[in-house]
């Protein structure tokens, strides 16, 4: 991490359907003694109960960017709070920004994208899903927001497992990871995990994309499983791999593509620019890790629906594979327009 | 660049050593001038206050950061993420004026020359008349900017999509003028003829108020945080490009159809602005610490303070145009006297 990013103020953004236990998670966050102060932007103000000095209530202000792009939207009630909050800089360590239950998490995540001043003095750490065991596969169902939430998560908090039995806790785990295979999920009980399993998660930070694998978690068995990299589990409906039933969701769904042989960044790059262009609103989330022609750099990008963030992340080690990897998670992606536009950005 | 480095362009005037050091001791936000008072509003806490032998003292006004302030000459009102509207008088002495029932922050302060004061907190504007009636206005969004209008108890009220003009003594309809955008800081012309918003993007836009003619002023790299209207509201000078962007307005379409003036072009972005109040001559101060003094008539530069610091955060002249003060996020001050 460069000097000047680790000076940026981490924000964490705290998501979750209505219930799911943010709160919970919140106030497990500042209650435990890890000596950092938190700057807290919530809503409902003053409706709940958290012990902080610097709690700001926040009026969720989804606006529209002026630049003719319909899904670039940001959180203006939040450029104005981080403003106020730069002022005050060196009073804390870090921010939280709790969303309501039935917020999208993306204006939250562009707005550190796309405002300058914001830019300059925060970063985006990760987004955080607080999850009911016990009610998200019927919210999966009925509420579009929670699976919002789920697909849009880099860290999901598994809360209530007391409350379910074990057949439940995998069916939920199978339903989250048929939305989202990449995202660390951990099973809680009254959101108990670790701080740092939910903070300073770098999940943003383009230094820090390293790896790009679905994360599978053991059926509690001990068992590991081994990946055959030549299989596409995104494929597969509802089959059983390892113990772990998967399911393929209708409509939020990831896309994994990957090559052994390089690509052509003349070709990719337009590419890429003109997929989240055109298909940016489906497109949740997107990362890569790219080995280009004649480029002994490894290429690392990510970007929230249109906003693309690239760069050369490091020399490919000797010994190295060099491997193109690309997921997308996202609402009704074109599959095949997505997979063959790859193919054709691979040299042969 | 750690040295001022003139570049290709020929070597100007300094009067660098003329500038008296003030030792604030923290990063201006604002400075206003009570008379010949200069009082520097830091980005938290306090205020200082700055005697006439250059001698500092401080003054706490909020419990925390110190969002917005605005001055009629005669006294200072600020307002906090306390909750809290503060008058400050040229003695040092300050007064809450108000406080937000829920703590809400006060994001924006206007004061009318009469006496009246105008504040907000999320999307609700107030304004208290010099008689200490106090009335209310919630804007559809939260509010980005306030201006009182040079005539009458009219209040400009800034928010996403637009400009509400509230009457507050009239139980007239308040006036929407319309702009798709977030609209943040608001500024009336000093003849009362034309509204400019400063917006989240980096452009102004203007509205011609006889006829609500649209203006649209664009083509900034950054976002406009400064703007001040030249001596008779000839021109808006404004911040935000690497040169000071000038728009006409002294003619009645104003900058309709037409190019702003490009003074004082440096290798860093222009943070704030102020017009002198009886020449044609203005200050200017920049990301990289420098602050110049320019000629608007053909742009001839003075150098006032050299580069190499954190960008120039506050700057202004007093009524007469014989003192200026400037301030930077790092804390440096100085003033200097003609």
């Amino acid at each position: 991490m460069s000097d000047l990013s680790s000076q940026k103020i981490p924000v964490t953004v705290l998501t979750g359907y209505l219930g799911a236990g943010k709160t919970t998670l919140l106030n497990r966050i500042l209650s435990e003694n890890h000596g950092k102060k938190y700057a807290v932007i919530v809503n409902e103000f003053g409706e709940i109960g958290i012990d902080n000095d610097l709690i700001i209530g926040a009026d969720e202000e989804v606006f529209e960017m002026n630049n003719g792009c319909v899904c670039c939207t940001v959180r203006g009630d939040l450029v104005r709070i981080m403003e106020g909050l730069m002022k005050r800089k060196g009073k804390f360590d870090a921010i939280i920004v709790e969303t309501t239950g039935l917020a999208d998490p993306a204006p939250v995540a562009q707005t550190f994208f796309v405002d300058e001043d914001v830019q300059k003095n925060a970063r985006l750490d990760a987004v955080v899903t607080v999850a009911d065991a016990k009610w998200l596969s019927d919210r999966l169902k009925d509420a579009p927001e929670a699976k919002n939430q789920i697909a849009f998560a880099d860290v999901i908090v598994l809360n209530k497992t007391d409350l379910v039995s074990k057949a439940e806790l995998a069916e939920v785990e199978a339903r989250i990871r048929g939305i989202n295979p990449y995202a660390k999920l951990h099973r809680t009980e009254r959101c108990k995990v670790q701080l740092s399993d939910v903070l300073e998660r770098g999940a943003f930070d383009l230094d820090r994309i390293l790896e790009i694998e679905p994360e599978f978690l053991d059926a509690g068995d001990g068992h590991d499983h081994d990946h055959d990299h030549h299989h596409d589990h995104h494929h597969d409906h509802g089959h059983s791999h390892g113990g772990l039933k998967h399911y393929h969701d209708e409509d939020m769904q990831s896309l994994s593509l990957r090559s052994d042989k390089p690509l052509d960044p003349t070709i990719f790059m337009p590419w890429l620019q003109n997929l989240v262009a055109t298909e940016g609103q489906k497109i949740l989330r997107s990362k890569g890790i790219l080995a280009f022609t004649d480029d002994d750099d490894r290429y690392v990008f990510q970007g929230v629906h249109m906003m693309l963030e690239g760069d050369h992340q490091r020399k490919w080690k000797e010994g190295e594979p060099r491997e193109s990897r690309v997921i997308f998670i996202g609402r009704e992606l074109p599959e095949q327009m997505i997979r063959d536009g790859f193919e054709s950005c691979i040299v042969t | 660049m750690k040295e001022f480095d003139p570049g290709d362009a020929p070597s100007i005037a300094s009067i660098t050593d003329q500038v008296r050091v003030l030792a604030v001791g923290m990063p201006a936000a604002s400075i206003h001038f009570l008379g010949d008072t200069a009082v520097f509003i830091g980005v938290e806490e306090n205020a200082a206050i700055v005697n006439e032998a250059g001698e500092v003292s401080k003054v706490a006004i909020h419990g925390g950061a110190v969002l917005c302030a605005a001055s009629d000459g005669k006294r200072i009102v600020t307002g906090g993420d306390d909750g809290k509207v503060v008058a400050l008088d040229a003695k040092g002495e300050a007064t809450v004026l108000a406080t937000d029932a829920k703590r809400r922050w006060i994001d924006n302060v206007a004061l009318h020359p009469d006496g009246a004061v105008a504040w907000s907190a999320g999307k609700t504007a107030y304004v208290r008349s010099s008689k200490g009636d106090e009335k209310s206005f919630d804007a559809p969004s939260t509010v980005g900017g306030l201006a009182f209008a040079p005539k009458g108890l009219r209040v400009a009220v800034a928010h996403y999509n637009g400009v509400t003009l509230w009457f507050p003594n009239m139980a007239a309809k308040p006036e929407f003028l319309e702009w798709a955008g977030s609209h943040l800081a608001v500024t009336f012309s000093p003849d009362n003829k034309f509204l400019v918003t400063a917006m989240h993007e980096p452009a102004l836009h203007g509205w011609r108020l006889a006829d609500n003619r649209h203006m649209r002023m664009s083509g900034y790299p950054g976002r406009v945080r400064s703007m001040s209207w030249s001596v008779g509201g000839k021109g808006l000078a404004t911040s935000g490009a690497d040169t000071v962007i000038i728009w006409p307005f002294a003619s009645k379409d104003g900058p309709m159809g037409k190019e702003p003036a490009m003074l004082a072009p440096l290798q860093a972005r222009v943070s704030m602005v102020a017009c002198h109040p009886k020449q044609d001559i203005m200050a200017a101060g920049y990301s990289d610490g420098t602050v110049l003094i320019v000629r608007l008539e053909d742009g001839a530069e003075i150098l006032v303070r050299r580069n190499g610091s954190e960008p120039v955060s506050a700057l202004a002249w007093n009524a007469k145009g014989t003192l200026l003060a400037f301030g930077t996020e790092d804390g440096d001050a100085g003033i200097l006297e003609f």
